[in-house]
């Protein structure tokens, strides 16, 4: 199975790698953008089990921070992009300090009440410029002599952002402090009776997903050289939940091939009159009632009676 | 001119009266929420979208068939209770056993689709709702002056609150109710029907949400998007109340409309968040929430 995993993994890293070539890149860039989100958020809901319902909040408002940094105080791109990550991970430390204070649905309520706070935050304060948003976003020169004006340094420059993201989140589900977090999402009071102090892992899962739904955030500021109330509204949570649901929930691939999936299929129909809300929502229903493992998750599955056959 | 702080008293009272009336939609939405949570372990994300489908078979019924408020008053619950008790029996009763989190998610899917299709028929601008003939105009108390209708609203909603919670601790029905949030299994066992007790429970609270909506109607305008401004606040106001008790929930979301109202005279930038904020320090202070048994 190692063999095959690695194999697929290569094939689909060479695939993106060539991807601009077939496809219009400001679209794969925002699909990468939107992977990367979906695969922080998954670090929470799939493997620690936490439904965080304002994870807009990590990704818009970097998507601010980012964009107010690399504008007005002009520093380098990549440095705006740790500033996004910071002021995210700042944030998901205040709301998560809240949030991991009660569990499962009120927790998801939590989050939810607290990003729609954050909305209203940046609704009125001055440096998000209100309804406008902050726009003409320089992309910047990346480490002083590479343009990412030149679209496909840009291109490259996201993917390997996304990479390195991915990379990290396999990281961390893969070390002892992940397995602790699966233990927490398998079994809570075994995980406390094992000694374990359960709110700070808790609590650090929730920063780092915070932090790296954030350096999503503000790479998309980048590359649409804007940062808008959208990314901050509740909607946009419900997209990111949508993604991990529909890739499958708890595995690695998962929330990448649904943010996929859901972005060519809001950029299918952004031309045509039908509501893309009515869509992603009966997706939600159909999700819930059919198959709840997701469409990563059902091949897994079905790989492995396969496989034990 | 009589002044409290600086503030006019009309003023004031005004937007009293104002909170007072936000305040009997979130303890009608949040008592919904709290008896559909109680039964069915769900937290019903559709809720704000039942409520915007209340005033919206309301408006339907005056502007096709000529079905005018008090009528509606009636039958718009009715109608939504049905859709809501179809879709219980169809979906909702398939995820008792999974985690309430797929619960969570299937209702906010149901909202995602009921908003879209009416953004997509009636667009996002709101329709006017004329008030019922008998509430037209208002009174002047000689210290302000009261819309007869908004006046309506605050006592009908509180004779709803206060007959709902009759009929939850004090009745047969709501004994069953209760025992069937302990113990579903053994109220099964003599002989009680608990799957049509779970439906009626939905539609019970279905039927309440879509009665503020029709009630809101008159107050705001019939959009497509009053339920999803509306949804989040009554959360809110849940996380505040805790959803063990029926009584919390009222008394939580009239004292937060009314706090939400002072607010709005006192410091308006902030009247948005204010119930985000008070939420927040109750968390802080009381994790279980002001009326809730555990965490």
């Amino acid at each position: 199975m190692r063999g095959t995993e690695k194999a697929l993994v290569a094939l689909g890293v060479l695939a993106l790698v060539v991807a601009p070539f077939f496809f219009y890149p400001v679209f794969v860039m925002s699909m990468l953008c939107f992977a990367l989100f979906a695969a922080a958020f998954n670090l929470l809901l799939g493997y620690t089990g936490l439904l965080s319902f304002g994870h807009a909040a990590f990704f818009g408002g970097a998507a601010y921070f980012t964009a107010h940094s690399v504008k007005v105080w002009g520093v380098p791109p990549e440095l705006g992009l740790l500033i996004g990550m910071a002021g995210a991970a700042l944030l998901g430390l205040i709301m998560g300090l809240l949030a991991i204070r009660r569990q499962g649905i009120y927790f998801a309520m939590v989050t939810l009440a607290l990003s729609q706070m954050f909305f209203f935050f940046c609704l009125q304060a001055p440096f998000t410029h209100g309804e406008d948003g902050i726009q003409g976003v320089p992309r910047g020169h990346l480490l002083g002599f590479i343009d990412l004006y030149v679209p496909l340094n840009m291109y490259y420059f996201v993917l390997a952002v996304f990479l390195i993201g991915v990379f990290a989140i396999w990281r961390i589900v893969n070390s002892p402090f992940g397995m602790i977090l699966r233990s927490i999402r398998e079994n809570e009071p075994r995980a406390i009776s094992l000694g374990y102090g359960v709110g700070r892992y808790k609590l650090a899962a929730f920063v780092m997903s915070a932090a790296l739904a954030g350096l999503a955030g503000g790479l998309k500021s980048l590359v649409f050289q804007f940062a808008t109330l959208t990314d901050v509204t509740w909607q946009m949570s419900g997209e990111v939940i949508l993604m991990t649901l529909l890739g499958g929930i708890g595995t690695m691939v998962g929330p990448i091939v649904g943010a996929g999936l859901v972005i060519a299929l809001q950029n299918s129909l952004a031309t045509s009159q039908f509501p893309v809300t009515v869509v992603t929502g009966a997706i939600f229903m159909i999700c819930v009632l059919v198959f709840r493992r997701g469409i990563v998750g059902e091949v897994i599955a079905f790989a492995k009676r396969y496989g034990s056959r | 001119m009589i002044t409290v702080f600086g503030v006019p008293i009309q003023a004031l009272l005004g937007q009293l009266l104002v909170g007072l009336i936000n305040g009997s939609f979130y303890a009608m939405l949040s008592l919904g929420l709290a008896i559909i949570f109680g039964m069915l372990r769900i937290i019903n994300f559709a809720h704000g979208a039942l409520y915007m489908l209340g005033a919206f078979v309301g408006y339907l019924m005056l502007a096709h068939l000529g079905i005018g408020y008090w009528a509606a008053l009636v039958l718009a619950p009715l109608t939504v209770a049905i859709f809501g008790m179809v879709i219980e029996r169809l979906a909702l009763s398939r995820l008792y056993r999974v985690d309430p989190l797929y619960g969570l998610l299937f209702t906010f899917g149901l909202a995602l689709v009921i908003e879209g299709s009416f953004r997509y028929y009636f667009g996002v601008s709101g329709q006017p709702y004329p008030t019922p003939k008998a509430l037209a105009g208002g009174t002047n108390l000689g210290f302000m002056f009261l819309p007869n209708y908004r006046a309506w609203v605050v006592v009908a909603s509180l004779i709803v609150c206060t007959a709902t919670w009759f009929l939850i601790e004090r009745t047969k029905l709501g004994a069953y109710l209760r025992a069937s949030t302990e113990n579903a299994t053994l109220v099964q066992a003599f002989g009680v029907n608990v799957p049509v007790l779970l439906t009626v429970t939905y539609g019970i609270g279905c039927a309440l949400a879509a009665l503020a909506g029709i009630m809101a109607a008159p107050v705001y305008q019939v959009s497509p998007l009053m339920g999803s401004n509306i949804i989040i606040v009554v959360f809110a106001v849940v996380v505040v109340g805790g959803m063990g008790s029926i009584l919390g929930a009222i008394v939580t979301g009239y004292a937060l409309g009314l706090v939400e109202g002072l607010t709005k005279v006192f410091y308006p930038e902030a009247s948005n968040t204010v119930i985000f904020v008070i939420m927040a320090i109750v968390l802080l202070v009381r994790p279980a929430g002001l009326f809730g048994r555990d965490a």
